[in-house]
């Protein structure tokens, strides 16, 4: 059962991540290249040589792309059916495949938009060398702090959906993860390293393009995982249960 | 919200947690390893010496928001 369930997840996740790769392409390469392009000439302003190329431009672009959006997505989707498998009869909802997305969802809102919205997505010729262990460190506290506080949130839902109703229960349940993360967000220092002179309209336009990309990634994920599985699960006929 | 609310006749049997647990332990285990070669290693902290893992997924470091450099 289990085993089926990973087995799932982990085809789902491929499939997410090679949509969320193709759309990152087409959508973020463009100012990923005219942010390399103003670090280069700043490079060149300051007269400092520019750092060795070890793997090339169109490898990075590519290959690299898609090999991190595929290994990124499996090993989601994964994580992502073991939740589910742990939901599966547990959370009295849906059917599979509204489970399933419900689950994507709230993945998305703890592991993607949250922490966007405190320590957002870079492009190259942001972030200096030296603060990389602070900023990760700080990133990665984010991500445990918003999806604690989902899986809080999600754990008090049901009694608190039994006491005022399911609409109140979920409003003050929703309401219990906002401020968690909130004032989690607020405590947390900020990091800001933009060069004053970083073109705005790159930054907008590669940040637009990760948050989409992850957009597409757990929409994908959630959707497929849970079509897949719903028609598995009811033996073979696709279909709501 | 009430149309997402959706009551089967029989709900289904939850899978039972010892059953979950080796295969969260293992699948756990390799896919955090699999984000961290992909989010963080030769970054912050570096298991192989060198860059190349780092430039290698760099695009999709930049894009999935881990930091870089």
């Amino acid at each position: 059962m289990v085993s089926g369930i990973l087995l799932r997840g982990l085809l789902a996740g491929i499939l997410a991540g090679l949509l969320a790769a193709g759309f990152s392409f087409l959508a973020g390469e463009p100012s990923i290249e005219r942010a390399i392009a103003f670090e280069t000439a700043m490079e060149r302003a300051a007269a400092q040589p520019s750092e060795p190329e070890i793997v090339t431009r169109s490898v990075q672009r590519g290959a690299g792309l898609l090999t991190a959006y595929i290994v990124y997505g499996a090993a989601t989707g994964g994580l992502f059916s073991l939740v589910f498998a742990l939901a599966y009869g547990r959370v009295n909802c849906c059917d599979p495949q509204a489970l399933s997305a419900l689950l994507a969802l709230a993945g998305f809102i703890a592991l993607g938009l949250v922490p966007e919205l405190k320590y957002p997505a870079n492009p190259p010729a942001i972030g200096a060398p030296e603060t990389i262990g602070a900023r990760t460190a700080l990133y990665f506290a984010m991500l445990a702090v918003s999806l604690l506080a989902m899986v809080l949130a999600a754990t008090l839902a049901p009694p608190l959906a039994a006491r005022l109703g399911s609409w109140n229960g979920a409003l003050v349940s929703a309401t219990v993860f906002v401020a968690v993360a909130g004032l989690a967000a607020l405590a947390l220092p900020p990091v800001d390293e933009v060069p004053g002179n970083f073109p705005a309209s790159v930054l907008w336009n590669f940040r637009l393009a990760s948050i989409g990309a992850r957009v597409v990634l757990w929409a994908a994920l959630g959707l497929t995982f849970g079509g897949i599985t719903q028609i598995w699960l009811a033996g073979g006929k696709p279909g709501r249960s | 919200m009430n149309g997402f609310i959706h009551a089967p006749a029989i709900r289904p049997v939850p899978i039972p947690i010892r059953e979950i647990l080796p295969w969260a332990a293992f699948a756990g285990v390799l896919a955090l390893l699999l984000i961290y070669f992909i989010g963080a290693e030769q970054g912050a902290t570096a298991l192989i010496a060198g860059h190349y893992v780092h430039e290698f997924v760099h695009d999709g470091r930049h894009l999935l928001a881990f930091p870089c450099h």
